[in-house]
């Protein structure tokens, strides 16, 4: 130890750091921009999803305009844009989560292998099914890691008997790469497990139904970074079998995992690139402005 | 500049602070030792009077049971030993005790000394062995009220004569069964085992405690489950700003404030008048109960199913679950601590309850053990008032002893509501 201790600084007067805070976007000159349509290349040949003229209202405010994209097969599309933009609203037309917020109401043509989602016909227990869903925080339910990954076999009879059941909650595990860590411990409380091993019980929870599209809304944004880079790794597993959409606030996390970009922006599907032009040469001047870090 | 810098501005407030601190901390002390202070004298005057009614006196007679004054023998039918003249053999008794007592007063007051039950407990012994008949046996019989006020301390000897319910001769006859050790104080089953009864010495709880059990019942299996899914109705399914669910939720909260004696005239002229359910039952009792407790038990379960978090019900949903499936499996399981706390505040509130039933005939003198809900009987509280509205002097620690028994059942409830909520609480 060092006998004499550097003396303190004085404690002077810190500057005013209002200046370096990020004003509201909307007051912004970088987001003087006209947007005028989606730039890049939004349609894809055979999509696995796709959307027409989306418009999405809470009340009587409009909260997504004319959204136009199609979600390719097996494909990670990741979903960028500074808060509010729209980007979590729009995944949850995916799967018609919106339909339980009151208030809320949804236009325009969305398809899941061509049929359309939104149709009378389409019950939505089915499709919620068909396209699971992961969610920013971690929500295991307040039971077993069983019978958190049981439930939704459960709930639809995937399983007749009680091995098969256990067979895919195994599977669902070891996908979502949590099985070694909790083989002995199946009986535990989900809840009781650290935030990463939680949000990949969620993803567990998910896979068990055997999706075809996998929605996750910042599925990282709780979790610190060892937590995420084992995700991001999970993710990159499953897009052989699913087709993921991705929304993240992370850019470096949508470079990393995605094939395909959208940028959103207030409401505005702005650009849809491969994510390697997007971050290297985007086509349009918000996207750019974005990326670039000069607002969001 | 050259002012008081903003650090010493606060360093002046700070002492302020502190002091309104410790001041706004003294209040709460104080107005915590005020209420346990009141609730010390309450429970202190309810104890120490109804204490004693938890003994009762007893006395030893030696019964020549003679087929003379019985006017049956040991073969007679039973039918015969039922109606036998008990009474008359429990007077020769007490006469054969103490010789020469003269006058009628004294007479009656001398057959006075044991409970006018006695002469059926007698009959039941003798049912049970006929054999008994002709022999001299030694019993001991419930004393009259009287003379157990005065075991107990409630009669002071030496007060004059004219001031005290006990007279002189009395007194002797008094000493002497002490002296022979023929009066005992044993703990008192009659309490617990009887219904109500005219003499106090007789009296017991059971008859409420059954009518308060069996009206709980039919309370708890109406508000329970119309509660719970009014509840989650309006809370899970209900269309937001609509004008009629909100007139609903207006009308929900103001029924919790209603005074309970109109839930009493409602049960009177919907129930008793209109449907024709017989009065003086559990069955009408719960019916109003039900509806005084609804608003309780809804408040609080859909206070329960809101602290839900909706990040469960997402990932439910999210699923494929449906909205019912996701209500049953996930929101009520979770609200269920809730629920039942509140539940239970609202029976422990109904179970106290006297006013609503005052209106519906339970307030009449039932003698007779409810067996069903159909059955006239009258409640815990009820009795209570009964009780302290009867002149009898022993009514006075026996009024007090109902309310300790209606204190113990309200303690029982109110732990298994905590008991409940610990065990169901889960985290997340």
């Amino acid at each position: 130890m060092s006998d004499v201790l550097p003396t303190l600084p004085g404690l002077s007067a810190t500057g005013d750091n209002a200046d370096t805070q990020p004003l509201p976007v909307e007051t912004r000159d970088e987001f003087d921009v006209e947007i005028s349509g989606t730039v890049g290349k939004p349609f894809v040949d055979n999509p696995k999803m796709a959307s027409r003229n989306c418009n999405v209202y809470y009340g009587d405010k409009q909260a997504i305009f004319d959204v136009n994209l199609d979600i390719g097969k097996n494909e990670i599309i990741a979903m960028i844009g500074p808060s509010g933009c729209g980007k979590s609203t729009y995944l949850r037309v995916l799967n018609r989560m919106n339909d339980t917020i009151p208030g809320c109401r949804v236009s325009g043509e969305h398809t899941l292998d061509g049929e359309d989602i939104y149709s009378p016909d389409q019950d939505p227990v089915l499709l919620r099914a068909r396209v699971g869903m992961v969610f920013q925080k971690p929500n295991p339910f307040p039971k077993s890691i069983y019978d958190n990954v049981a439930y939704g076999p459960r709930l639809h009879g995937l399983a007749r008997s009680r091995t098969e059941l256990d067979e895919i909650v195994e599977k669902s595990l070891m996908r979502a790469g949590l099985f070694k860590e909790v083989k002995d411990d199946l009986q535990k409380p989900g809840t009781g497990l650290s935030g990463g091993q939680q949000q990949r019980l969620c993803i567990a929870r998910a896979i068990a139904v055997d999706p075809e599209v996998i929605l996750m809304d910042e599925p990282t944004s709780a979790l610190d970074p060892i937590a995420t880079a084992t995700i991001e790794e999970l993710m990159d597993e499953l897009k052989s079998r699913y087709t993921i959409a991705i929304v993240t606030h992370s850019m470096q996390q949508a470079a990393r995992v995605s094939q395909r970009t959208a940028y959103f922006h207030l409401g505005k599907l702005v650009e849809v690139n491969p994510t390697d032009q997007v971050f290297t040469n985007p086509e349009h001047k918000l996207t750019e402005n974005y990326i670039t870090g000069r607002f969001g | 500049m050259s002012t008081i810098s903003s650090k010493q501005k606060i360093e002046a407030s700070l002492k302020k602070r502190y002091a309104r601190e410790r001041r706004f901390r003294l209040y709460g002390v104080v107005s915590i030792s005020i209420s346990s202070l009141f609730l010390m004298v309450l429970l202190f005057t309810i104890i120490s009077k109804g204490l004693p009614a938890f003994q009762q006196t007893w006395i030893n007679l030696d019964v020549t049971l003679s087929p003379a004054l019985l006017g049956v023998d040991a073969n007679a039918d039973p039918e015969a030993l039922f109606s036998a003249k008990y009474a008359k053999v429990i007077k020769a008794s007490l006469k054969e005790m103490f010789p020469g007592v003269k006058g009628r007063k004294q007479k009656r007051a001398l057959k006075n000394l044991v409970s006018n039950s006695a002469a059926w407990d007698l009959r039941d012994k003798v049912l049970e062995n006929p054999k008994l008949i002709g022999t001299t046996q030694s019993f001991w019989f419930l004393a009259k009220d009287d003379i157990d006020v005065f075991m107990k301390g409630g009669i002071d000897r030496n007060l004059p004569e004219s001031d005290r319910r006990i007279k002189d001769y009395q007194l002797e006859w008094i000493d002497k069964l002490i002296a022979e050790g023929r009066l005992e104080k044993r703990f008192n089953t009659t309490l617990f085992t009887a219904g109500d009864s005219r003499e106090p010495e007789q009296a017991g709880m059971l008859g409420a405690i059954m009518g308060s059990f069996f009206t709980m019942l039919v309370t708890l299996l109406l508000s329970f489950p119309i509660g719970v899914a009014a509840a989650a109705y309006l809370e899970e399914f209900a269309p937001q700003n609509n004008r009629w669910v909100d007139f609903i939720e207006i009308n929900i909260n103001n029924l919790a404030a209603v005074p309970s004696i109109v839930f009493g005239l409602l049960g009177l002229a919907v129930f008793i008048n209109f449907f024709g359910v017989p009065r003086s039952t559990p069955l009408v009792g719960g019916l109003v109960l039900t509806l005084m407790t609804l608003p309780t038990i809804i408040i609080a379960s859909r206070a329960a199913i809101k602290s839900v978090p909706p990040s469960i019900k997402e990932a439910a949903i999210g699923l494929g679950a449906s909205r019912v499936q996701t209500l049953f499996h996930h929101t009520l399981p979770l609200a269920m601590p809730g629920i039942l706390t509140g539940t239970i505040i609202g029976m422990a509130q109904a179970l106290g309850e006297t006013a609503p039933l005052l209106m519906i005939g339970m307030v009449a003198f039932v003698a007779d053990v409810p067996g069903s809900i159909v059955d006239p009987a009258t409640v815990m509280p009820v009795q209570v008032y009964l009780w302290s509205d009867s002149p009898e002097r022993a009514f006075t620690e026996r009024t007090s002893a109902a309310i300790m028994i209606l204190l113990g059942f309200l303690v029982i409830m109110n732990s298994a509501a905590i008991w409940l909520r610990k065990k169901f609480e889960r985290r997340w």
